[in-house]
């Protein structure tokens, strides 16, 4: 058996021996790549499980690190420092989880189909590389390096409109994070200048032994906010969104949205909150405003779109909305809830973009207005596409559920108006998706080239049952999940409390007006 | 003071190798001229056995104080070594296939070698002035060397016009300080200055000119002007010596000066290294937004990079000296490759230098395009390549003394550069050629070439403890 320290590396290996192994068979046996490639990622996902259970649910620190030198000359210490938390664990997981079945998703490639192979391998290390990382540049270095991988799978693979989406989401991203990188770097010289170690400098900005005054670290604050606010996507930031999503093809949409934007809502919590948690305080309303217009906009945006996938597509930005929403209520509940919507919506999300995907693949065409009643053609389809819909709409026993109604629950404790405004995005979900549902399955079936559709093949059920399987169990024992986060959870929110009662303090000492002119 | 050959040996069997190749081009037919690289290329490994027996052997001054023997030194002599080796390597299928066969050509880049050479060891204001007039009129020529294309003489004329009169600039400059502090040689200008209790008007003029000088070899902006139009007409691999080692030599005699003659001057050049930053910068990435050919838009972005250099330059710190020579070693492995892959993809007589002759590139020949593609994302900045790591240590040398806002004007200005850089890769494998793509002939020699740079590339961006531990001795003058 793998001993602790070691399973995340592996994790990290098993994907990038993988590619290197694809790039050595022959380029023409497609159905040996993809089933290469396929069990490469099974068997990264076997390998992360042990995660789940060796976590030691009382400690809420990191655990599984491993530590060892990496750059160390020049007066640079950089450490090749990996490790996971509650936090983390899950997202891991959901990464792993993902991947083989976006493989899966993306037997319809024909194309290049080894280069496309090694490139999902790459965006695997990459996106696990983020979750995992525990030293400031190695966190960049995997952040900005996953970039690549996708943008060529949505330039090369993707829709019509490919170049000018990859490109767009290549520039706002890389935009995003250079300015992280020099916040990053101050970071190092604050603690003079001995570590990039993110725990260490977080629990030094905590106990004051790195000390920044408040102008300095609101900057250093928004230089991380903006990044990981371009990633989630936060309104008004989310324009390269939709086009990177549409354009894109299934498998990488589906891991757009399934892992990719939540590596934004992640770093929100691993940096934002923890490091700078009175500027997180102070900036809170406004992002809260953002995320409620984000919501909303979302939503209503998502109501008018005459393609399916345009329309998952927007439905991110408001069920990330809510995400956002709930890591600024400040509370246990809103922040867990927070959480496990990153999680629902990157198994709902993911297996939306999947379920279009395959329909894509049947006719060409993902516009609302060619199908409608495809049910009678194909009703398992109709059937695994309603569970999905109802799961992202947020019915209770499935997934989507559990954390809306945390981070609800959460954010009217912190303001009765937020949560109102954010709950009516919840009947506005409903609207949008069973709406486009009633469109496209429901009715009578006028379009003729509809009468030929054939309906899910093994694989494509085979693609889709773990989703529904996990929505499932996500709905109905949120417990498995929510009992793991809890002490570091815990920890983020101690420390954004101490950082109110402060200011709380600061507020009831402050003398109401000043007598002494 | 004594003599002590030691200290120049790579430079006395560079000229050496310079001179038995002229001696051996008489008695070479003239097909066979550019096999005659072969010599040039034994040269540079002699010289190369040279630096690397002295690696380890006694520091000081030598040659009468004229030259340094130091890390700094040794440091600078192996870029060049590397850098002139991949051009003379790959010359050889370029002076074949345009038939421009006379050997001379590798008589010049090794005699321009040893100017670079002799400027990055220079202890004397004379000698770096001879060093430069060296390398100079070695590439002037080498500019022109495309004599039946219009654009390649007009390159080496603009070449020369402005060269010289920045060279003018520096001499100048040289005459001012030695009227002021009476010494050309740089650890006694620097004491002479450090016991001034104000600074003459001459001196300070003095230093101004010089930093004219080398701007311009370095192609600072406000002095770059003629980089564009020299870059596009030059041969390509004469394109990319003056691109990496020309701009490197540049850079580290400006360095040594910078750090070891006129330290105490700090507070008034680091304002004009400042602005100049900044305007290299902005003004490198935004002019290379709009270029359609190759070669331009590698030559502005050259320019850009130089802004990088000034960065670390301007943080006037251990740390930064030690980032400008680890982000050129990391240059000189990128841009060589690029410039590398660009002339195979131009085939005879350049005819295919637009960006848009790139289009299908890359399934058609995928291991050329990823290399390209690697050196590209490296230029760009993104992880895993040398181009990150070195901008990291760049932009921490500045964030280190404090200059934030220098730091947050280079982040903006690499985001614009990712734009031109990925447009290459967009046209590599994201649009259909227009019509058949012609073969490319990848030479052996080539993909030697083209491997090394690769792997440089990728080691110093995974792995760049070693050189940066080197580049941090080097700099501890």
């Amino acid at each position: 058996m793998l001993g602790n320290e070691n399973i995340l590396t592996t994790l990290l290996l098993i994907p990038t021996v993988g590619a290197i192994l694809l790039a050595l068979l022959p380029g023409r046996n497609h159905s040996l790549i993809r089933n290469a490639t396929l069990a490469i990622t099974v068997l990264t996902f076997v390998c992360s499980l042990p995660l789940a259970w060796r976590l030691d649910v009382q400690n809420g620190g990191m655990q599984f690190v491993k530590d060892l030198p990496w750059i160390q000359a020049g007066g640079f210490t950089i450490n090749y420092h990996i490790g996971i938390d509650g936090i983390s664990l899950f997202l891991i997981i959901l990464t792993t989880f993902l991947m083989p079945l976006a493989v899966l998703g993306s037997w319809s490639i024909t194309r290049n189909v080894k280069a496309y192979m090694i490139l999902m391998l790459l965006l695997e290390v990459g996106m696990v590389g983020v979750f995992v990382a525990l030293d400031l540049v190695l966190f960049y270095f995997f952040w900005e390096a996953m970039l690549i991988p996708m943008y060529f799978l949505i330039g090369i693979w993707g829709g019509k409109n490919r170049v000018y989406a990859a490109v767009k989401f290549f520039l706002f991203t890389a935009f995003g994070s250079l300015l992280m990188l020099a916040a990053l770097i101050s970071l190092y010289f604050l603690n003079s200048g001995s570590s990039f170690n993110i725990v260490q400098i977080t629990e030094r900005l905590a106990d004051g032994s790195i000390s920044v005054n408040p102008l300095g670290e609101m900057l250093l604050f928004l230089a991380f906010f903006l990044a990981f606010a371009i990633k989630v996507p936060l309104f008004p930031f989310h324009t390269w969104l939709p086009d990177a999503h549409v354009e894109a093809p299934t498998a990488a949409s589906a891991i757009l949205a399934g892992v990719l934007l939540k590596m934004g809502t992640y770093g929100l919590l691993r940096f934002c909150l923890p490091m700078f948690p009175r500027a997180a305080v102070d900036l809170a309303p406004l992002i809260c405003v953002l995320a409620i217009i984000g919501i909303i906009y979302g939503a209503l945006v998502a109501m008018v779109q005459p393609d399916v996938k345009k329309l998952v597509a927007y439905s991110s930005v408001s069920h990330l909305g809510f995400v956002v929403l709930g890591i600024f209520a400040f509370n246990l509940t809103s922040i867990e809830g927070a959480t496990y919507q990153m999680l629902a919506h990157g198994v709902s999300t993911g297996a939306l973009f999947l379920l279009v995907g395959m329909l894509y693949d049947r006719r060409h065409t993902r516009l609302i207005e060619d199908f409608g009643g495809i049910a009678h053609r194909m009703p398992i389809f109709a059937t695994v596409f309603l569970i999905i819909t109802l799961s992202s709409i947020g019915l209770p026993g499935l997934n989507g559920f559990v954390g809306e109604f945390l981070i609800l629950q959460g954010t009217f404790l912190t303001s009765h108006i937020y949560a109102v405004f954010a709950a009516s995005a919840v009947i506005l979900a409903a609207v949008y998706m069973l709406w486009m549902y009633q469109r496209v399955f429901m009715g009578k079936m006028i379009n003729e080239a509809n009468k030929q559709l054939l309906d899910l093949t093994p694989r494509e059920v085979m693609t889709v049952l773990p989703l529904i399987l996990m929505a499932i169990w996500m709905g109905v024992f949120p417990g498995t999940f929510l009992r793991r986060m809890d002490a570091s959870m815990q920890k983020v929110v101690d420390r954004i409390e101490e950082v109110q009662e402060d200011q709380v303090y600061r507020v009831e000492n402050r003398p109401l007006w000043n007598k002494t002119e | 003071m004594d003599i002590n050959y030691t200290a120049l040996l790579p430079e006395i069997i560079l000229s050496v190798a310079g001179i038995v190749l002229m001696l051996l081009i008489p008695f070479v037919p003239k097909e066979s001229q550019p096999k005659l690289g072969y010599v040039g290329l034994v040269g540079i490994l002699l010289a190369f056995c040279a630096l690397v027996l002295q690696w380890e052997g006694e520091r000081g001054l030598a040659f009468f104080d004229m030259v340094f023997q130091d890390n700094f030194a040794n440091f600078s002599k192996l870029l060049f070594l590397l850098s002139v080796g991949a051009i003379t390597a790959t010359s050889m299928h370029y002076l074949e296939q345009d038939r421009l066969l006379k050997a001379e050509y590798f008589c010049l880049l090794l005699f321009s070698t040893v100017g670079m050479c002799l400027m990055a060891a220079s202890a004397d204001l004379i000698m770096t002035f001879l060093g430069i007039e060296i390398l100079s009129i070695s590439t002037y020529v080498l500019a022109g060397y495309r004599s039946s294309e219009m654009k390649s003489t007009e390159s080496a004329l603009k070449y020369f016009i402005l060269g010289a009169f920045s060279t003018a600039f520096l001499l100048y400059g040289v005459a001012f300080v030695y009227g002021a502090t009476g010494t050309t040689k740089y650890l006694q200008i620097s004491r002479a200055i450090s016991d001034m209790d104000s600074y003459p008007v001459f001196l300070l003029l003095g230093v101004g000119f010089m930093i004219v000088g080398f701007g311009f070899k370095a192609a600072f902006v406000p002095f770059h002007v003629w980089t564009p139009d020299v870059y596009e007409g030059a041969p390509i691999p004469i394109t990319a010596h003056l691109a990496v080692a020309s701009k490197a030599a540049a850079v580290v005699a400006f360095l040594r000066i910078l750090f070891q003659v006129v330290p105490d001057l700090s507070l008034q050049w680091q304002q004009l290294l400042w602005i100049s930053a900044v305007l290299t910068m902005l003004i490198g990435n935004i002019a290379a937004l709009t270029q359609s050919n190759i070669k331009r838009m590698l030559a502005y972005s050259s320019i850009a990079h130089a802004g990088y250099l000034l960065v670390g330059l301007t943080a006037n710190s251990t740390m930064g000296a030690q980032g400008v020579l680890f982000y050129l070693m990391a240059y000189a492995f990128m841009n060589l490759g690029a410039f590398t892959v660009v002339q195979l993809v131009a085939r005879r007589g350049e005819a295919n230098v637009e960006i848009k002759d790139y289009a299908g590139l890359g399934f058609k020949y995928p291991l050329l395009s990823l290399a390209l593609s690697v050196f590209i994302v490296s230029l760009a900045g993104i992880p895993l390549t040398a181009g990150f790591t070195g901008k990291l240590f760049l932009f921490s040398a500045a964030i280190q003394q404090g200059m934030y806002w220098l730091v947050v004007i280079a982040v903006v200005a690499s985001a614009i550069g990712i734009y031109y850089y990925i447009r290459v890769l967009v046209f590599m494998y994201m649009r259909e050629p227009e019509g058949e793509i012609e073969s490319v002939g990848i030479p052996g020699v080539a993909r030697i070439v083209i491997l090394i740079m690769v792997l440089g590339t990728l080691y110093l961006g995974i792995l760049p403890g070693s050189v940066l531990k080197m580049a941090s001795e080097a700099v501890n003058f």
